[in-house]
């Protein structure tokens, strides 16, 4: 046993390393208790955008159901959202009794903005809780690009990269982005300002992350799997075909995201 | 130092393993020591295109756990005494691999080879992951239709965030294309896409297109890479992409039916 626990003392430091990452997980924000509602809800939304919600993450945020008086039992909710396939990862604006069911569930309890969660956009409706399908919260970059800073105010600071950002890569900027090669289909960019690419977009771009209206998405081929500025979003299919192959720009107007080439 | 070359693809069944056997046979053919690795633990079949499966005494398990040295475990080619083989086991599973242990086996080989091919298996699983992680210049094995180049393309993507190079922040790994199984009539036919097709959405280095041949399936079932078969197309495909990767430039050939066309009719005359 002790040469077994020296073996043990020698390997220690090599089996484990911390580096320091971000998570990245969209919010869901639940406006109601009504578990069969959500359900459906959800199922209509990942039907729209399949690719875009398989095995994601998922932080529930039930912060503005508890203010309606409608607190969910989070078990119940874990488990429709881990039936179509979303991995809870972490709960927020929950009520005590919330999180002691979420502990037992060993989903973590995100206290840091529990208080006031920062959502910048108040006058968001019903419809649009499952709108924000990516709210960068902390993130997980699959390959990182660009590694992003854990800094939460507003930068102006302006990401280039002049590699093509290929399928399965995150890219996330917290000031401007501007991509000079293309973005592949299967690739995300997100920027907490704009988004530029030089090249051809088919990948999904989403700017204003943190809820900047004004962000503009700019590219010189529109084929994205989708759009989002703040929250908002177009996909693919819902894209006039008509605009590919010219330059275009995309900003919101009325919470409607339009596009409109550039000449 | 040796130059180390990972033959990827991302899709199954693309052509990696014929391609890694052509491209070494090829390298070595121009007198440069070549080694070539299988990756692929648990379904090793380069050995049997390679024709050296009656040979395996070790493998690249073997050798990374230290229970045999490189030099017994690698085994001499039989047409080619510059090229060397180093089979993946057949029985371990892949947790065997360990990114340390894959990078001493490498750089001992560098001491003496000058290039390294690894034939990696599919996936973008372990061990596809650790037979890019090395490399300094990908082959990335693409058949012409859509679901081979979205895994292309994702297999890109981890070649420049996922190897030592990137994680060094050093040149990064030089990407070239290669077009495998290509058909022209299937691709007039819009059954298979084209060149243009593929390169719109990869934009890579072309270093050559192999076109779908019987020759190929020939040439694995006798065990002997289809480069040495220098009749066939794909053999001179693969001698073409060899030449090209060395600097030599040659026009790309098999990109449509014409030239087939017209070789028979005056091939036939002369
Ligand atoms: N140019 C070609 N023409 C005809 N057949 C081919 C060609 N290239 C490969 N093949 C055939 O395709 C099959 C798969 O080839 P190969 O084993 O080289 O692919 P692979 O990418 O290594 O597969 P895996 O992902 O399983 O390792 C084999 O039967 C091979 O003979
Ligand atoms: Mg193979």
């Amino acid at each position: 046993m002790s040469s077994n626990q020296q073996k043990k003392q020698t390997n220690v430091s090599s089996v484990i390393e911390f580096k320091s990452s971000t998570f990245f997980a969209p919010i869901l924000i639940l406006f109601d208790n009504d578990i069969a509602a959500i359900e459906l809800a959800l199922q209509e939304k990942i039907q729209q955008a399949p690719e875009f919600f398989k095995n994601s993450p998922l932080i529930i945020d039930v912060s503005e159901s508890n203010k309606l008086d409608c607190a969910i039992n989070i078990a119940d909710i874990a488990n429709v959202l881990r039936k179509i396939g979303l991995f809870p990862v972490g709960i927020r604006g929950g009520n005590g009794q919330q999180n002691t069911q979420a502990r037992a569930l060993f989903i973590p309890i995100d206290t840091a903005r529990t208080a006031g969660s920062k959502i910048s956009d108040e006058n968001t409706q019903k419809q649009s809780s499952v709108n924000k399908p990516s709210e960068p919260e902390k993130e997980i970059i699959e390959e990182p690009v660009v590694t992003p800073q854990s800094t939460p105010e507003p930068t102006t600071e302006t990401t280039l990269i002049t590699q093509p950002v290929r399928s399965g890569q995150r890219i996330y900027a917290s000031g401007d982005l501007i991509i000079m090669s293309q973005v592949s289909a299967g690739a995300e960019i997100m920027a907490e300002g704009n988004i530029h690419v030089y090249n051809t977009l088919r990948g999904r771009a989403l700017a204003g992350v943190q809820g900047k209206t004004d962000a503009r998405i700019f590219c010189l081929d529109l084929q994205a799997e989708l759009i989002s500025i703040a929250g908002d979003y177009k996909i693919y299919e819902d894209l006039n075909k008509q605009i590919s192959k010219k330059p275009v720009q995309i900003y919101l107007k009325d919470h409607a995201l339009i596009i409109q080439e550039i000449i | 130092m040796a130059r180390i070359i990972v033959v990827t693809s991302g899709k199954g069944g693309v052509g990696k393993t014929t391609t890694s056997a052509a491209i070494a046979m090829g390298l070595a053919k121009k007198g440069h020591k070549t080694a070539i690795i299988d990756f692929d633990v648990g379904l090793r079949n380069l050995d049997l295109i390679m024709g050296c499966e009656r040979r395996v005494v070790y493998d690249f398990i073997n050798v990374i756990n230290g229970e045999a040295s490189i030099s017994q475990a690698l085994i001499r080619d039989k047409n080619c005494n510059l090229l060397y083989i180093l089979p993946a086991s057949q029985t371990r599973d892949k947790d065997a691999l360990s990114k340390e242990g894959v990078g001493r086996v490498l750089e001992e080989l560098s001491q003496e080879f000058k290039y390294i091919v690894c034939d990696s298996p599919a996936g973008i699983e372990k061990g596809a992951n650790l037979a890019l992680y090395y490399a300094d210049d990908a082959f990335v094995v693409t058949n012409p239709e859509i679901s081979s180049v979205r895994d292309s393309d994702r297999m890109l993507g981890l070649l420049s965030s996922k190897s030592r190079r990137a994680e060094r922040n050093e040149e990064p790994i030089k990407e070239y294309l290669l077009l495998t199984r290509y058909d022209p009539s299937r691709v007039k036919s819009g059954e298979m896409l084209a060149l243009d097709d593929v390169q719109e959405i990869l934009s890579l280095q072309l270093l050559g297109i192999v076109p779908e041949s019987k020759s190929v399936l020939t040439a694995s079932n006798a065990g002997i890479p289809v480069i040495l078969d220098e009749k066939s197309e794909a053999g001179q495909a693969y001698e073409d992409i060899v030449a090209r990767y060395l600097g030599e430039e040659r026009p790309h050939r098999f990109i449509d039916g014409k030239r087939g066309f017209l070789k028979m009719l005056f091939g036939g005359r002369s």
